[in-house]
């Protein structure tokens, strides 16, 4: 697979923003960046098509200093440790094969349980899609999503792929609470709270699965790229059976 | 334990260097807001660059010392004492058991560092001590200190540091002979990171670089920016902070930005076009337009805003912004080189 070259600009001293044409491609760069990690490179940050780099300047510039670092001989008006960081960038992500891109993203199953006391915008949401709450959770749990960016708090999956006559607005005042583990839509996208935390998306159900624990391996369910299956249970206890083989 | 804290102050963390490299996961680098402070500080008490210290915010912590340590305060000046008597800052000092710190208001300044010799401990969360109070994790408990809190510094330990033992004890026969509960070298290190772009008739300059969105926004919008001076807002915070009484920031393009990964330092501008400068605990991703980046050798300065205080901020280029770096760089080897000189 051929290497998409991103458009490049500055975020501030320390970054880059690199905007791709999808986000499977600022996912797989992601990837491929966060899985090198050379010393000066802090985070790469997918979020949709864009993926923000940050670097440690000081970094940057030994290794520049040392000669290990090619550079083109016309570095432009961003001065050369920008260039540096570019070039850098752009040989990480030349030297990886794209596996990650080419790779259908794994799936991951979450279940839920929609509506009742976990869902209490189910009802709304429903109306407002001109559908019986049944054929809601159908069209929502038949869809596959893709994690276009974790962000907001650690874990919380922003999520495209909601069929369009789904979409629903943000709730016009913003709950206090909305407990961890909700599923939740607004706008074209659907979401999960890792936390109990304030927020003002339509909740629609809840999964007994953590989005967010510190005693694993990875921290997080869900990363960028990741593919999403929810799928309707009666209890939580029944979802946990259910996908424990994932 | 090595600190009792009697009163916490009105917002006190421990902080280290933060935890960047989770930020593609959704948690906050955060970290001391601070860095130049916290890395003198940690110099200072003969620490590695990585140790944990306290933060304190506007009105500092009252502490009750368990044991003898060697510790530093630098950043705001929130006029520390021991047993009543002024401690001064940016130098090591040797405080005997059983000596109540105390923390004032900050009369210049905003935020105050304290690094004790083997640095604060608690257990690394994602390879960090520091506190992140919104995700509820790292520092004490994932919260800031509360009056009871014991504290625990590396003292109980083998020091890692030749450097500090050697001091400790010169301060701790310098004590006994002054009669004191504490003492102090006549030297000290100098803070060199809170020039900005100079001071303009009371106001703090910021440096930045233009962001993504700067040429979207209206000539005039360019100009409002350029020439106000800003007002930082008693609602700012770790996570940004809050300017107003500048006219409304627009934009040409009326579309919607999409989200995408932010750094502190990030001047954003959300709908009601005041400007937001974003600190150390920013979340890892926003959609609002980004007017500027505040150049990170700016970023200490940033830190020490507090409320009611006035600034404005000038272009630069990121040529000037990396020399700018890497002075402040040079200016901690060289006090790092001065220290490793004065080994008593």
């Amino acid at each position: 697979m051929s290497i998409p070259i991103p458009q490049i600009t500055p975020l501030g001293d320390s970054g880059l923003l690199l905007l791709f044409d999808n986000s499977g491609e600022a996912a797989a760069a992601a990837r491929c960046l966060n899985g090198a990690k050379p010393d000066w490179l802090l985070d790469a940050v997918p979020a949709y098509a864009a993926l923000s780099v940050v670097y440690e300047p000081y970094r940057l510039n030994r290794l520049l200093r040392s000669g290990r670092l090619r550079l083109p001989d016309n570095h432009g008006q961003e001065g050369l440790l920008h260039a540096a960081a570019e070039s850098a960038v752009l040989q990480m992500l030349g030297s990886n094969e794209w596996k990650g891109l080419s790779e259908q993203g794994r799936v991951v199953q979450v279940p839920v349980v929609y509506g009742g006391s976990g869902g209490p915008d189910l009802g709304s949401c429903a109306a407002r899609a001109e559908m019986r709450p049944e054929q809601f959770i159908e069209a929502h749990a038949a869809a596959v999503y893709t994690v276009a960016m974790i962000g907001f708090m650690p874990g919380f999956p922003y999520m495209t792929g909601l069929p369009e006559r789904l979409a629903q607005p943000r709730r016009e005042a913003p709950r206090q609470r909305v407990p961890a583990g909700s599923i939740a839509v607004a706008g074209n996208q659907t979401g999960i709270y890792p936390f109990d935390s304030p927020g003002g998306w339509q909740i629609i159900g809840r999964t007994a699965l953590q989005l967010f624990n510190l005693g694993t391996g990875s921290p997080t369910l869900l990363q960028a790229g990741d593919n999403v299956r929810f799928i309707p249970v009666q209890s939580s206890q029944a979802g946990w059976e259910e996908v424990s083989g994932r | 334990m090595s600190m009792a804290v009697m009163k916490p102050g009105l917002f006190t963390t421990v902080q280290d260097r933060g935890r960047p490299g989770w930020r593609s996961l959704g948690v906050t680098a955060g970290g001391a807001m601070d860095s130049y402070a916290l890395r003198a500080a940690n110099l200072l008490t003969g620490n590695l660059p990585e140790a944990a210290g306290l933060e304190m915010t506007l009105s500092g912590a009252e502490l009750e010392v368990r044991e003898d340590l060697l510790i530093a305060i630098t950043g705001a000046n929130m006029t520390p004492s021991a047993d009543g008597e002024e401690l001064p800052m940016w130098r090591p000092v040797w405080v005997r058991r059983g000596t109540c710190l105390k923390f004032g208001t900050a009369v210049e300044g905003c935020r105050t560092y304290l690094s004790a010799a083997g640095g604060i401990e608690v257990p690394e969360v994602l390879s960090s001590r520091g506190t992140d109070v919104r995700a509820g994790f790292g520092g004490l408990e994932g919260r800031p200190l509360m009056a009871g809190d014991l504290l625990t510094t590396g003292l109980t330990e083998p020091w890692r540091s030749q450097w500090a033992v050697r001091w400790a004890e010169k301060l701790r026969r310098q004590a006994a002979a002054e009669g004191r509960r504490w003492a102090v070298p006549s030297w000290y290190a100098l803070p060199e990171a809170y020039a900005g772009g100079g001071r303009i008739a009371g106001h703090h300059v910021l440096r930045v670089t233009a962001g993504a969105e700067y040429s979207s926004f209206t000539k005039a919008s360019l100009e409002v920016f350029f020439s106000t001076s800003y007002l930082v807002s008693s609602s700012s915070d770790r996570m940004g902070c809050r300017l107003t009484e500048g006219a409304k920031l627009e934009r040409t393009a009326s579309g919607e930005v999409l989200s995408r990964g932010i750094v502190p330092g990030t001047v954003q501008v959300p709908p009601g076009g005041q400007p937001i400068v974003l600190g150390a605990d920013c979340q890892t991703t926003g959609g609002y337009p980004v007017m500027a980046h505040v150049i990170s050798a700016d970023l200490p300065l940033l830190a020490q805003l507090k409320p009611g205080d006035k600034v404005c901020f000038t272009e630069t280029g990121l040529e000037e912004a990396h020399a700018a770096l890497v002075r402040q760089e040079a200016a901690l080897r060289m006090l790092e080189a001065g220290l490793c000189a004065r080994l008593p």
